[in-house]
């Protein structure tokens, strides 16, 4: 084998060593440094988009609450308004109601006035027709004048009998 | 197919000195070997610095390579090691990329793979021993050879117990170094025996193309693990010496 032949042992290694040195500085002054700060810079980048983010996100949240509370304001604000008017609706309401059925007791009182005042009036009238009803009619029966006490007497009875 | 032929499944490993050097009495010749070392280490940079040149905020597909590369070695190492890893981070990077890139690269049809050579993987995982160690005792003193012993073990076990932790602890170059070189060297010949015998199939080999496919595509899947397996053995070396077990 190739590989057991100390002859070449000693470029193999002081080749290995020269590559190697110049790798190791290449890389560790040149590639190494860039490729951390490029890697760096995007952590940075996106842990400064994250932060950007979550802080975007909070203003919002903020908004909406800001923005929910309005709407709950309102609405509370509404049916307040709503109630108190529809209250004051039903208390105008019942006042008209109340005013109205006074006025119209009033009426029927007048009318229930005006009917028993013609009531007896026609009452008191009725024993007159009666008694002119009756007169003349016993004249044409009995053909003979019938004396109006007489009638009045009989007609009295007639009614009272009746109440 | 005799060994030392042209078409040994051996000879891929060959090293071959492209422009002979010398370092006092030392052979230190630019190699195939030493060619895929600059040819990874040089496309690792390309790949990294070029695909990050936009530095896009939203990456695009290289661009996310490159990204998911750094956070999958940043996890890796924090996951392992914790926030104590991280000035470590470049050299395990380093580490994961080159040996990735060597693998990968290797299993192009005509290349080298630098990985393949004990030589070259021995030599990375002594390093990390040795760096490892020296973690260790800087950050604890002698306290560091407790790894050697676990808390709360009776006292009579450490005869017992120091030998063997001992022993696994000086077998981690050894078992890191082979674990790569032995499945490097052997999925490439395992390529190179299954290419020979299409060829040598002649018409019939179409029978065996799909099964050289198939352990292409898993070696691939090797090339990538045993970079994973290199790293993260790495991070939990660097655990054991910062945190003690």
């Amino acid at each position: 084998m190739p590989q057991f032949d100390p002859s070449t042992w000693v470029s193999q290694i002081f080749w290995l060593i020269i590559t190697f040195g110049v790798l190791y500085f290449l890389l560790s002054k040149l590639a190494l440094p860039r490729l951390a700060s490029i890697l760096e810079e995007r952590e940075n980048r996106v842990s400064g988009d994250l932060e950007k983010a979550e802080r975007l996100k909070q203003e919002a949240e903020e908004v909406l609450a800001d923005y929910q509370k309005a709407i709950a304001d309102a609405r509370t604000s509404a049916l307040a308004a709503l109630k108190e008017s529809a209250d004051k609706i039903a208390a105008t309401g019942a006042k008209r109601q109340a005013e109205f059925d006074a006025q119209l007791k009033e009426k029927v009182q007048i009318a229930e006035d005006k009917i028993s005042v013609a009531r007896t009036e026609a009452l008191s009238h009725i024993k007159d027709v009666a008694t002119e009803v009756a007169s003349a009619a016993a004249g044409k029966l009995l053909g003979a004048d019938v004396t109006e006490a007489k009638v009045s007497k009989a007609v009295d009875e007639v009614l009272g009998g009746r109440g | 197919m005799a060994s030392g032929g042209s078409h040994s499944p051996m000879q891929q490993f060959e090293v071959n000195p492209i422009v002979a050097l010398k370092l006092g009495s030392y052979d230190i010749s630019f190699t195939n070997s030493a060619l895929f070392m600059v040819l990874s280490a040089a496309l690792i940079t390309v790949f990294l610095v070029y695909s990050t040149r936009g530095r896009a905020l939203v990456p695009g597909r290289w661009q996310s390579m490159a990204e998911m590369s750094y956070e999958m070695v940043a996890n890796l190492l924090r996951d392992n090691v914790g926030s104590a890893g991280r000035q470590y981070f470049p050299f395990v990077f380093t580490l994961f990329m080159f040996i990735l890139f060597g693998n990968i690269i290797g299993l192009v049809p005509g290349t080298f793979t630098f990985t393949s050579h004990i030589a070259v993987t021995f030599a990375m995982a002594i390093i990390i021993f040795l760096a490892v160690t020296v973690i260790g005792f800087v950050r604890h003193g002698a306290g560091f050879l407790r790894l050697f012993f676990p808390h709360g073990a009776p006292l009579w076990t450490a005869v017992i117990l120091i030998p063997i932790e001992l022993v696994s602890y000086l077998s981690r170059p050894i078992s890191l170094s082979v674990r790569l070189f032995a499945n490097m060297v052997v999925g490439h010949v395992l390529l190179k025996v299954l290419g020979g015998f299409v060829v040598m199939l002649g018409l019939f080999g179409v029978f065996v193309l799909p099964v050289l496919v198939s352990i292409q595509a898993l070696e691939l899947l090797v090339g990538a693990l045993q970079a994973y397996v290199f790293t993260i053995l790495t991070c939990i070396y660097l655990h054991d010496a910062i945190h003690l077990h």
